[in-house]
């Protein structure tokens, strides 16, 4: 994916074909950049999947967040009436051993998996964006630190780390989990960013703008990210399918979220051995996790071709 | 060559049209297009980018891709060329037909030699050995003028230059002695002294094969020279054709009136007001009725957006005449002797108020001394070394007074973008000293620093890539107010002034860069380097990735710019005909050194430095007669890397007074002893770095 990417800018090549220099002042003068992001819209809803997948996602969040009035039963609710029932008219999904309803259950696994993925790789996003183009624009010193903290990060099994220190925040909120989890997401991305910045940095509007006395810190936020846009955003809906899929794995083993709370990890975790015998438990909150990272992936692709419109080869 | 009847054309074009669909609707690329081509005889074919001029020649070899719609016909000969399958046409080209591309390296397979793909362009048309084949392709590429022919033969195309690969293009197309060359844009990419070297072999070609030759270009300069007839395309169409004499001295179309008063003259010694043409090309999606060039053209009048003038004969000449022009007043222009200058409003010319006070009591804005700027040579892939130096700019001294403009020219290579990157810096130079405003940036600290960018900006080449694509005009103009402090309810207004200042409509401050024109990319680049109010300005090839008729527009808004605001420049060009003409003093740069400088005027008509003899006498001159009288310096071979400098003298190695006209003792100063800058030539002020300068009038 990373080496079809290029820095933006310009008309997308496919709005040039055959007039050269042609449309001039004279046609009808059109919003350039708005009609890239047209373009660029107009390629991502040709794809069918990838709508599909948008429409997904966008269902799956009303979804999880409307179940506490859609269904009878809180997910901290017990219904001592009915252990172990397999899916019924008042437990759509099902109760687990002790009467917690698995729809309520795997909805608010939903929403924690949700926000932990969206809010994980925005920040890793971020991170990756910043320490990338810090890296990147000013060089030397700067450059070196940066890459080496990058190298070790990298180097570094993330999964023991968290494991080890899961721990000593447990009982804190579950934010501090879902920094941990983007603070070992962001390092390759922040090397490709770092690589477009070194070609974006010789670009003349980078040199005009330096050259003008903009300090570096403004040029890197005003000219180089905008300009990289399309790779963060696809950068950023890839990782939140990787984070999802992160925070399943370590809370399967009892790192993650904490009960009472439950994430789709969790539940995963705790069900995985009723697979067999009561499979409503295990399978209902797989199937959304399935699902929900799918439909995200879909919708990382669509962004990818929609935004290069070489990486397909469409006309 | 073939023997064709007197008066039948080789090549004859008819009613070719080329539409491409697109995205964005039909793009009619070619229309109606019909030309004539006689054996042996050249035909230039002139335009701006998008004009068609490409396309159509590309149609007639059937080089057009897939979804391009071709109607029309084409003979070769009498032999249908259009719709022909590639099969069939596969015989014509390349035998009978061969072309010259722009970019030779694409046109060249890189994994074989280029002795292997003469041979084997012999060998698909002629049955002979392959030891013949390759011995005939070695005499080729000594023909346009490879040494060591037959050693190179056996090198790969990455291994050449540019020039020499466009030799090798030129020995392939001539491989087959075929009777029609079509050359597009040979010369574009190339430097002007590799330019002339060119043209010279295309020359040779030409008399040795005896082929017809089609020469697509946007240069009228190259045309004067070679072609015998030429043709002007515009939004697709010719719109002017004719015997080069009668269209370069009465021409009768107002585009080729205007295109040939928009150039800048290298020859003329008082500045002649260029004419710009207001606008862009039109687009080539839902074109209009009428004529293609009614917006911007000043005569036009209601029949013009009614109906598309016929390209035909000018009233009152002789039936023999060839010249068609297609305007509805052609006939008008050539009653009235119109001239562009008629047509088109010229600026008034500038006050020179600055510059009428001499130059030694005016201040000195820019001072560069002695300025070296090396980069470390590496070797090793894993152990990155440092196995020497490259001096791109080896001992660089110039000075710019309040008010000038000086040029910098050299071709690619001589290390002027290094100069002004080192001066746009502002730091401490690995050895000699630059001043700026009478601060010498080795010494400033960061606020100083800071505080000088508001006297020193600069203006890049490609108004496409200096304009960040993402923000709109408005915010891109605003950054160096904010930068530098300007209270926020000043920059608005700021920002609707310098608009109006180079040129533009305020009300465009939210539209984004691509949409804007070429040209008016370059007055937005222009208007955001004013924005603080500098004293100095550095215009780094400001015109040159333009269209020819909107360069006139943008060197007359500098002009009046720089007179009106009291600025002065330093203007980085290898294009001499524009230095001369907004340039008050020149510096010449070959492989990292000033070679010479002085007044435009005294160097320009009296070159001492046989490299500036060289330069001037390879830029091609819009006028045809001119053209043919001129003798060229053709300069050998190529630019010596910059890592390995000869000896001496820099020049020695391609010098034509060094090899023709000294004598042994005399060139063994030239390899032993580097010349100095002094003054050689009687006036005080005009500098050269020859051992044996004398001044010559080349143009
Ligand atoms: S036909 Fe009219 S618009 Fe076209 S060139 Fe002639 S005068 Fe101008
Ligand atoms: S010094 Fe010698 S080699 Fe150099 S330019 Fe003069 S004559 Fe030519």
């Amino acid at each position: 994916m990373t080496d079809t990417l290029q820095p933006d800018g310009g008309p997308a090549p496919g709005l040039q074909s055959g007039t050269a220099s042609g449309s001039g002042a004279q046609a009808p003068l059109e919003d350039a950049a708005a009609s890239r992001l047209q373009l660029v819209w107009r390629r991502f809803l040709r794809q069918r999947l990838a709508i599909a997948g948008l429409v997904v996602v966008a269902l799956l969040f009303g979804v999880a967040y409307l179940s506490p009035y859609l269904g009878r039963w809180q997910y901290d609710q017990l219904d001592f009436t009915a252990f172990l029932e397999p899916p019924s008219a008042s437990h759509w999904f099902g109760t687990t051993q002790n009467g917690f309803d698995v729809f309520a259950l795997t909805m608010r696994g939903l929403q924690k998996s949700l926000v932990i993925g969206l809010l994980g790789a925005l920040m890793a996003t971020a991170l990756a964006a910043t320490v990338g183009a810090f890296a990147g624009y000013f060089g030397g010193a700067v450059n070196t630190a940066l890459v080496t903290l990058i190298d070790l990060l990298m180097v570094l099994p993330a999964f023991l780390i968290i494991a080890i220190l899961s721990p000593s925040f447990r009982g804190h909120t579950w934010l501090i989990f879902v920094v941990l989890l983007a603070a070992f997401q962001w390092m390759v991305t922040a090397r490709i960013v770092r690589g477009m910045t070194l070609s974006l940095r010789e670009r003349e509007f980078v040199h005009a703008a330096r050259f003008m006395g903009v300090p570096g810190w403004r040029i890197i936020f005003r000219h180089i990210l905008p300009n990289m846009a399309s790779l963060l955003i696809i950068d950023a809906t890839i990782n939140v399918s990787s984070l999802i899929l992160a925070e399943v794995g370590l809370s399967f083993f009892g790192f993650g979220v904490q009960p009472p709370d439950v994430s789709l990890g969790t539940l995963i975790g705790d069900y995985a051995n009723a697979a067999l015998t009561f499979p409503w438990e295990f399978y209902f909150p797989a199937a959304f996790l399935v699902i929900l990272v799918l439909a995200i992936n879909l919708v990382g692709d669509g962004l990818r071709d929609a935004f290069d419109p070489n990486a397909q080869g469409h006309h | 060559m073939r023997v064709t009847a007197p008066g039948t054309p080789l090549l004859s074009v008819r009613d070719l049209s080329v539409s491409f669909r697109t995205e964005a609707g039909l793009v009619r690329a070619v229309r109606s297009v019909s030309y004539d081509v006689a054996p042996g005889e050249v035909l230039g074919i002139v335009g701006e980018s998008g004009s068609g001029k490409s396309v159509s020649s590309l149609a007639v070899m059937n080089l057009l891709p897939g979804h391009a719609e071709v109607t029309g016909s084409a003979r070769l000969n009498g032999q249908e060329l259009i719709g022909q399958s590639d099969d069939a046409l596969s015989a014509v080209r390349g035998s009978r037909i061969a072309m010259v591309f722009q970019d030779p390296l694409s046109a060249l397979t890189p994994v074989y030699t280029v002795g292997d793909q003469i041979a084997e362009a012999i060998l698909v048309h002629e049955t002979v050995s392959r030891g013949e084949a390759m011995r005939r392709a070695v005499d080729l590429l000594h023909t346009v003028g490879i040494p060591n022919a037959a050693q190179r033969a056996t090198a790969f195309p990455h291994e050449f230059s540019g020039g020499m690969r466009q030799r090798v293009m030129i020995a392939m197309a001539i491989a087959n002695r075929p009777s029609l060359i079509i050359a597009d844009e040979p010369t574009t990419a190339l430097d002007v002294t590799i330019q002339a070297q060119i043209l010279d072999v295309l020359q040779t070609a030409r008399r040795m094969t005896g082929a017809a030759i089609v020469l697509i270009t946007h240069d009228l300069g190259v045309i004067a020279g070679i072609a015998d007839r030429v043709s002007v395309m515009y939004a697709g169409t010719i719109v002017e054709t004719g015997s080069v004499d009668d269209v370069f001295y009465r021409p009768r179309m107002p585009y080729t009136l205007g295109l040939l008063g928009s150039i800048p003259r290298a020859d003329a010694g008082e500045r002649q007001p260029l004419t710009p043409i207001e606008g862009t090309p039109p687009s080539l999606i839902n074109l209009p009725t009428g004529c293609p060039f009614v917006p911007r053209c000043p005569m036009a009048q209601d029949i013009c957006r009614r109906e598309e003038p016929g390209l035909l004969p000018i009233a009152g000449r002789e039936p023999a005449d060839t010249q068609r022009a297609a305007c509805h007043f052609k006939d008008d222009i050539e009653q009235r002797q119109l001239t562009s200058r008629d047509i088109f409003p010229a600026p008034l010319p500038s006050s020179d108020a600055v510059r009428s006070v001499p130059r030694e009591q005016r201040q000195q804005m820019l001072v560069v001394q002695d300025l070296v700027k090396s980069y470390p040579q590496m070797k090793g892939a894993v152990l990155r070394r440092k196995v020497g130096e490259v001096r791109a700019v080896d001992g660089v001294s110039f000075d710019i007074r309040e008010g000038e403009t000086l040029g910098l020219v050299g071709e690619s290579g001589c290390g002027k973008t290094t100069t002004i990157m080192e001066i746009l810096n502002l730091g401490r130079p690995a050895s000699g000293h630059i001043a700026v405003l009478g601060h010498d940036t080795a010494r400033m600290s960061g606020a100083e620093k800071f505080g000088i960018r508001r006297d020193l900006q600069v203006v890049f080449q490609d108004p496409m890539a200096s304009l960040d694509p993402r923000l709109p005009i408005g915010e891109i103009l605003a950054e160096p107010l904010r930068a530098h402090g300007v209270a926020p309810e000043r920059v608005s207004a700021r920002v609707r002034e310098l608009l109006t200042l180079v040129g533009l409509r305020a009300e465009h401050v939210n539209r984004y860069p691509a949409a804007f024109s070429g040209g008016q990319r370059q007055r937005i680049g222009i208007a955001r380097a004013l924005a603080l109010e500098p004293k100095i300005l550095v215009l780094d090839e400001p015109v040159s990735a333009l269209d020819v008729s909107v360069r006139a527009g943008v060197i007359n808004l500098l002009e009046r710019l720089r007179d009106q605001l009291g600025l002065s420049y330093l203007f980085v060009a290898h294009d001499l005909a524009v230095v001369r003409h907004i340039g008050n003093r020149v510096a010449v740069m070959y492989l990292g050194r000033i070679i010479e400088s002085g007044d435009v005027d005294e160097v320009f008509d009296r070159p001492a430095h046989p490299y500036t003899q060289a330069l001037l006498s390879a830029i091609p001159l819009p006028d045809p007669h001119k053209e043919r009288a001129r003798v060229r310096i053709v300069l050998k071979g190529d630019l010596p890397s910059p890592a390995n400098p000869p000896s001496g003298c820099r020049f020695r190695t391609r010098c034509q007074k060094f090899a023709n006209e000294l004598t042994e003792p005399q060139r063994q100063r030239c390899i032993d002893e580097s010349p100095a800058l002094l003054p050689r030539t009687g006036s005080p002020d005009h500098l050269d770095a020859c051992h044996w300068a004398t001044a010559v009038e080349v143009l």
